[in-house]
């Protein structure tokens, strides 16, 4: 050992009341540490001291209405995207080798997936022979994936920057690239799995669907529920199409009904007339939408449970941010914890500075 | 004691060694990847994808790298926070190795964000979105670099003699220095928070509502860990005498707060009802790897001779850094499933490539600054 050091431990050493301070502080943080751990963890989660209240929809929040019994599978609505909201052709990769396009020779818009060029898509469901529609056995079915629009947006709640907002109004929940950093946040935290990011252009966009908020300005309906021929994509306000999707989960195999098309009210587009048809498979009592994660303002209801078409079920009732921000305003509440701790610290690094001749 | 001035000194020697034209050159090939990379968009040079948007990029550069930084933070803490002076020699060496790890974080985030011109937006007031629990750990980061810079300054100071200012910052030093130690208790409890709202995508071995708790954890414990790695690496390879008296103190509350993090993940583990995962439950063998590599750290510091020999000392350290690393990559990366799938990812060698290049520019700079400023604690010959 060299004779600073020794010299060193000499000086401090003399303060054995300091190794008494050091030991009990350790054990002072355990025992709050463990009784943080039982108090936050072993509350119930309704009743989590951390949670925040969770968000409510805007009373006007605009959404859709997706019933997979009555999609026929077009995807005129997948195209109707694409062309109303300018974006590029997505070639699906066992389609790359004759239909990677180049130069003006055409290409088929074939995408698999919700991708940065793809915010809207149509996905298949099949088991077994794949016979019927709208059977879990032996059938198939469809599923549209876009953007829910979140009474409580993750995503929203991540952002560092503000780029991905939620209207006040409309409840749309939108994306501004100019603000973006890219950190992709907002990808990771989705729990549905919707915003993207190009990660083949250097100077790639995080791309979601923002419910045609440029067509709505206009009144005209978005792109999707516009083309969609048999109403399996309705549009209308949120309370709206919970009240037709419970209507609709509440009918009988074999009744008679009626599915208007467009804008359930009427107005966005238009009026169009609906149609009268026969229901064929049973509807599952589950609205997926209406709660999960305190409920989104695109919902839908179909035949086959919603596991089975690749959507996340056995989620919580209350958004994530809840739990998440809660934990972080009670932590940084004013401010007033970080500022007494930079107090304490501050005069204690004040006065044993003083002992340190160096530094 | 007398002899304030010539505490510390440089090591001298040769720069241009094996090991730094090593990291040089690691360096050289992460350039070039990075060129790819800025010309062509993040997948010319890495697997990311949307199922899993952050890989090792965040995960490992930034996410390890930052508690790899943590050495300046425990170290100040003991030092002048709780004033066990015996540390005085670790402070600057810890310092040091701080300000690379938390810079070369800060420089991994340029790699890794998508929109990279934009990143200025987290410091403007206007574009600030106080729920995210990234804008606090970004600008926590960011003010804890420039304290860094602070703290470390009295080294360049002190070799280019500036002594005028050098004894005003002295003077103002205890602001930085309380800092140094609020503000990585912050960040580092919240990269724990961060993970909160991936909810169910997070396997339940590792979500839960303490994840803050467990990240201040094993940024402390790898903090003290990589103090004692250092420490005998620097004394095998510059040929100086070993610290360890200081070292033992040091193994003693690793093994603390190991022994805390034990504990507390199974009680979270217990109370959250989810203790059956850990039987075979998705994902379990990386939970029993983490405690394995945890546990037989701690317990090789359990007998009190083992504290006092640098080779149990080196083995311990290690064994708990690995397992730091290996719980933060279980939280980041190896427990995530994305919502929908199915997705893959393995990051790609030009990617692990870029990350080794971020860990090389960090020991190539090491080197350079232990050997030309006032770092390294002054050895005198007569007891060398």
């Amino acid at each position: 050992m060299s004779k600073n050091m020794m010299s060193k431990n000499k000086t401090s050493g003399a303060s054995v009341s300091r190794r008494g301070f050091l030991r009990n502080a350790v054990k002072g943080s355990a025992a709050a540490a463990a009784a943080a751990c039982t108090t936050v963890v072993a509350a119930p989660p309704e009743a989590n001291a951390l949670q925040r209240p969770p968000k409510p929809l805007p009373p006007d929040a605009v959404g859709l209405l997706y019933d997979s019994t009555l999609c026929i599978g077009c995807k005129a609505c997948v195209t109707a995207c694409k062309e109303v909201n300018h974006m590029p052709p997505d070639v699906g990769a066992a389609q790359q080798g004759w239909n990677a396009g180049g130069g003006d020779k055409p290409i088929y818009d074939s995408p698999v997936e919700l991708s940065a060029k793809t915010l809207n898509v149509i996905k298949a469901y099949s088991h077994g022979t794949g016979a019927t529609k709208d059977a879990a056995e032996n059938g198939f079915a469809f599923i549209k994936r876009q953007c829910l629009h979140c009474a409580d947006p993750s995503c929203v709640s991540v952002c560092p920057v503000s780029a991905m907002t939620k209207d006040a109004k409309t409840g749309i929940v939108n994306h501004d690239p100019s603000a973006c950093i890219g950190c992709r946040y907002c990808v990771l935290s989705c729990p549905f799995g919707v915003p993207k990011y190009d990660y083949n252009d250097a100077f790639g966009e995080i791309k979601k669907c923002q419910l045609c908020k440029q067509q709505l300005a206009k009144n005209e309906l978005p792109g999707c529920a516009d083309v969609c021929p048999t109403g399996a994509t309705l549009f209308g306000r949120t309370e709206d199409l919970k009240a037709e999707a419970k209507r609709r989960t509440a009918l009988k195999v074999g009744e008679y009904t009626h599915y208007p098309r467009g804008d359930i009210a009427g107005k966005v587009g238009g009026p169009r007339s609906g149609h009268e048809k026969l229901v064929e498979a049973a509807y599952q009592t589950h609205i997926y939408g209406e709660k999960e994660l305190g409920g989104t303002q695109c919902l839908a209801v179909s035949a086959v449970p919603f596991d089975k078409l690749n959507l996340p079920t056995n989620v919580p009732e209350n958004g994530y941010p809840t739990l998440s921000e809660g934990i972080q305003h009670t932590l940084y509440a004013g401010m007033i914890a970080p500022a007494t701790v930079f107090a304490g610290l501050a005069y204690l690094a004040h006065r044993n500075t003083k002992n340190h001749t160096d530094e | 004691m007398s002899s304030q001035a010539h505490e510390h000194q440089p090591l001298g020697g040769r720069v241009l060694t094996l090991p730094f034209l090593i990291c040089a050159a690691l360096v050289a090939v992460a350039g070039v990847i990075l060129f790819q990379r800025y010309t062509q968009g993040l997948a010319a040079a890495s697997n990311l994808n949307d199922g899993y948007p952050w890989g090792i990029w965040v995960a490992i550069d930034v996410v390890i790298g930052s508690a790899f930084g943590c050495a300046g933070y425990v170290i100040a803490l003991l030092c002048y926070i709780l004033n066990r002076g015996e540390y005085h020699p670790l402070v600057r060496p810890a310092v040091l190795a701080s300000l690379f790890g938390y810079g070369l974080a800060g420089l991994a985030v340029l790699v890794d964000l998508g929109r990279y011109w934009n990143f200025y937006h987290m410091m403007l007031p206007w574009y600030a979105q106080p729920n995210s629990v990234m804008l606090e750990v970004g600008l926590c980061v960011a003010t804890y670099t420039l304290v860094l810079v602070v703290e470390f300054a009295p080294a360049f100071l002190e070799r280019f003699g500036i002594e005028g200012l050098r004894a005003k910052l002295n003077r103002v030093l205890w602001v930085f220095i309380a800092l140094g130690v609020l503000l990585p208790t912050m960040h580092q409890s919240s990269l724990g928070t961060m993970m909160v709202i991936v909810g169910h995508k997070l396997s339940p071995l590792w979500q839960s509502q303490m994840l803050p708790v467990f990240f201040l954890l094993t940024a402390i414990l790898m903090g003290f860990a990589i103090v004692v790695w250092e420490s005998v690496m620097a004394s095998l390879n510059f040929r100086r005498p070993m610290e360890t008296p200081v070292l033992s103190k040091l193994a003693g509350l690793m093994l603390v707060v190991a022994s805390l993090f034990v504990v507390l993940r199974f009680v979270d583990l217990i109370v959250r009802g989810q203790i059956g995962q850990i039987f075979g439950g998705p994902q379990s063998g990386w939970f029993v790897a983490e405690m394995v590599l945890m546990i037989s750290g701690l317990a090789l510091l359990i007998p009190k001779a083992n504290r006092n020999r640098s080779r149990a000392l080196f083995l311990s350290a290690s064994l708990l850094l690995a397992a730091g690393i290996l719980y933060r990559l279980n939280v980041y990366l190896i427990g995530f499933t994305p919502a929908v799938g199915p997705w893959h990812y393995f990051p790609s060698v030009k990617e692990i490539m870029v990350t080794v290049g971020v860990f090389a520019l960090e020991i190539a700079l090491y080197l350079l600054f232990v050997k030309k400023l006032p770092v390294m604690h002054a050895v005198h010959p007569e007891h060398g």
